[in-house]
């Protein structure tokens, strides 16, 4: 493998000023996190404001490059040839082998970008950009310098190694996990919340999540897609704590009730209270749902206000500006959507009146709700106690 | 309690069965193919079934073909054939209730450039014998047609059909999805006028993964499946020796007093239609008594959609499927509910209970039992 290294390169988290360390150190957590399943052994090391990963031996570098991929935070990953040649003659030649081997087209500009972190060395960097340039356009006559726009900006850095890289592999951006408290996602078994939860865990933020499971008019199929789901948004998120909270007792207490057209926003409104309640008692400092105005009935403006009555916690709905192709698109790149299309019925499809209300009057919607005042603290109660957790990772 | 009333989608093995496959895993594990003495050990319990089978269907031995299940035979049948008689005609003729596994490889051979006549059939469940007269032609080179169906049981009219067939185009094959009717029906492809003959095992309490194809001799078929020459060439891939001798044993066991376990099922069946009939909203779609398979009972439940009661039963411990369960994942309804005529209506409100050897009347009670307390439940939230 001609890579024993990658250097991590982060955006953000080089802001933070004196909590800096802090995210670092989040940085490297999730980094060895989703290298445990990657073939090879690797050390994850930071130095002077950088962070390291050193494979040591053999390791499965597609592999390794996809899993840091995945870790939000990383702005690139550079993978490193590393040398211990310190003459420069023999380094000379070792980086024109380096460039041998990445580039097999030749026809490319380039620039020599030398750094001497080990002052010490007899070679100033001024020097070693000029006699390096100088030795690949002699190996290569088809390459050619340029200082200002280069196609290669080849990096060569004398620490306790020689570091070579000029490859960049972008990251996902986005700021470590747990760097920024933790919040609740409403997962369903449908394209957007998956995707919404990836949005806000981009953010540095922590998930757990709650569906909302049905029988028998939802399968235990369909449970296990969400599973399913969480597991997929973990690879990014890290753990996630589901908690599976059974709804038909509820569910059919409103359809018997509540007018039917009002039943999947008075739904809808159980479920924030439920979710919230269950956020309040696992320390999430906020709510996360797929919604996107006017995709549905029940994310009309109005709706979306109507639901959102009931909480007092900030809700994040990432999507809400997205475009159905849009979040298909995200959802195709993070790996969910195969998983989404399962056709199985979640709890917001069953007992769909023919006509829902599309802009629902919160003051009607408290007077539905009125009827219910006689049992429903109790069946919500009952649902918290008898919730189901799991964690999916 | 529990019952399970799935058996027309698998079945539990029988002890025999699990036995033989415990032994040809961790005992006699040897490559049937292997010169060595465990190679000829292995080979000896694919003999064994071959002629048990061969025996019970009064074949050849040399004429029973493994395979890895029913779907395989059904495409090795379809495509094999269909390659093998190119030039003597593009023609096809089948029905409208086939399962997926004869419907989607005519598809892909419609593609391929054949023609593919679909009978339809009526109220039983039956095809129209005038109809397929009328559909053989010259370049037909084959009817494919179920023994029984697998959403309500129907029994095909077979000896007709074949007899329809030698009239009209003697050169035409007949081959038969026998995948629920073996283990039911005492088949005798010679005298049945079958050519070809697609059976699973894991549908009459043998080992999933492995079920054969019965081609006539004379018929020629082309392999699917190319290799190290295994089963003559026509089947390539190391035998499955634990599914085989699994598969031997079943057939084995199965069709020994083998008109006692029908007639049981046949009650259990009858049992359980009778004490459907006490409920109120349910049509039995599967034809009574002998006249529809014995493992068989179709019922639909008006105002109860299909899924939620299968769901509301598995929270009881019953399992039954709702439809076929091989195509009930697909969205839109059965093509053969439709077929013989259930009401619109009730196309989604339909389930199937299928029984085994195991079952039993206590089971069939628990069920009504059970359905009584939950259909009134349903039916108030539609």
């Amino acid at each position: 493998m001609l890579y024993q290294s990658f250097l991590i390169k982060y955006a953000e988290i080089g802001t933070k000023g004196k909590n800096r360390y802090l995210f670092e150190d989040a940085l490297m957590k999730q980094i060895r996190h989703v290298l445990k399943d990657v073939e090879g052994k690797f050390v994850v090391s930071k130095e002077t404001g950088r962070i390291y990963v050193d494979a040591k031996g053999e390791y499965d570098y597609d592999e390794a490059i996809e899993a840091l991929k995945r870790v939000f935070g990383i702005a690139w990953i550079c993978p490193v040839f590393q040398t211990e040649e310190k003459d420069f003659g023999l380094l000379k030649q070792q980086v024109v082998s380096y460039v041998d081997k990445v580039y097999p087209d030749k026809h490319v500009t380039f620039k020599v970008d030398s750094r001497r972190a080990d002052k010490k060395y007899p070679v100033t960097s001024e020097q070693m950009n000029r006699d390096l340039g100088e030795a690949v356009l002699e190996a290569f006559p088809q390459m050619k310098v340029d200082v200002h726009h280069p196609q290669i900006l080849l990096k060569v850095e004398v620490r306790n190694l020689v570091n070579i890289y000029s490859v960049m592999i972008p990251g996902p951006g986005g700021m470590p996990i747990g760097t920024n408290g933790k919040a609740m996602l409403l997962l369903s078994g449908g394209i957007d919340s998956p995707v919404a939860g990836y949005m806000i865990a981009k953010r540095g933020v922590k998930i757990d999540a709650v569906y909302f499971h049905a029988p028998p008019y939802t399968s235990e199929r369909a449970k296990q897609k969400v599973v399913d789901l969480a597991k997929l948004v973990a690879r990014y998120s890290g753990p996630i704590r589901l908690h599976v909270v059974n709804f038909t007792d509820i569910q059919l207490y409103i359809y018997e009730k509540c007018p039917h057209e009002e039943l999947t926003i008075i739904m809808r409104r159980y479920m924030m209270k439920i979710a919230e309640s269950i956020a309040r008692e696992t320390e999430c400092l906020a709510l996360i749902t797929g919604e996107s105005i006017g995709q549905v009935a029940s994310q009309t403006v109005q709706s979306l206000a109507a639901t959102n009555e009931v909480c007092t916690m900030p809700v994040f709905r990432p999507v809400i500006g997205f475009d159905k192709q849009e979040i298909v698109d995200i959802s195709e790149k993070i790996g969910t959507f195969e998983t989404s299309i399962q056709p199985y019925e979640d709890c917001c499809t069953i007992f769909v009146a023919k006509h829902p209300v599309t802009k629902p009057n919160i003051k009607g919607i408290h007077r539905s709700e009125e009827h219910l005042a006689e049992k429903i603290d109790q069946m919500v109660k009952i649902a918290l106690d008898t919730r189901e957790m799991m964690e999916c990772q | 309690m529990e019952a399970y009333f799935d058996n027309s989608a698998t079945t539990k093995v029988l002890d025999s069965v699990k036995d033989i496959v415990v032994k040809t895993m961790t005992e006699d594990y040897g490559n049937a193919s292997a010169k060595h003495r465990m190679g000829m050990e292995a080979e000896n319990y694919i003999k064994e079934a071959r002629s048990i089978i061969a025996q019970n269907l009064k074949v050849q031995e040399k004429e029973i073909i493994f395979t890895s299940g029913g779907s395989e035979s059904n495409n090795m049948a379809l495509i094999g054939t269909a390659q093998a008689y190119r030039r003597s005609g593009n023609h096809i003729i089948s029905s409208n209730i086939e399962h997926a596994s004869v419907y989607n490889p005519l598809g892909y051979l419609e593609e391929q450039g054949f023609e593919i006549t679909f009978l339809p059939v009526d109220s039983q469940g039956h095809i129209n014998l005038d109809e397929l007269k009328e559909a053989i032609r010259p370049d037909t080179i084959l009817v494919s047609v179920m023994y029984v169906n697998n959403e309500v049981g129907a029994v095909e009219p077979v000896e007709e059909i074949s007899k329809v067939i030698k009239t009209k185009n003697p050169d035409t094959l007949f081959h038969v999805d026998a995948i629920q009717a073996y283990g039911k029906f005492q088949i005798r492809p010679k005298r049945q006028g079958i050519a070809l003959m697609s059976v699973s095992g894991h549908k009459i309490h043998g080992p999933k993964g492995v079920g054969f194809l019965y081609v006539d001799q004379q018929v020629k078929i082309k392999p699917l499946i190319y290799g190290g020459g295994q089963q003559r060439g026509m089947r390539a891939g190391t035998e499955n020796v634990p599914g085989v001798a699994g598969l031997g044993a079943a057939v084995k066991e199965i069709y020994t007093n083998h008109q006692e376990k029908m007639d049981k099922l046949y009650e259990l069946k009858d049992y359980m239609t009778g004490r459907l009939q006490e409920l109120e909203g349910v049509y039995i779609n599967s034809r009574p008594g002998r006249e529809s398979a014995p493992q068989i009972v179709s019922a639909s439940f008006e105002g109860v959609r299909s899924e939620v009661l299968l769901h509301s039963l598995e929270e009881r411990g019953i399992y039954v499927s709702s439809g076929s369960a091989c195509s009930s994942r697909h969205p839109g309804v059965s093509g053969t509910l439709k077929g013989i005529g259930v009401r619109q209506d009730l196309l989604d409100a339909t389930l199937r209970f299928s029984f085994g050897i195991f079952n039993t009347r206590e089971e069939v009670d628990y069920a009504v039992d059970v359905l009584k307390e939950l259909l009134p439940v349903l039916r108030r939230y539609k």
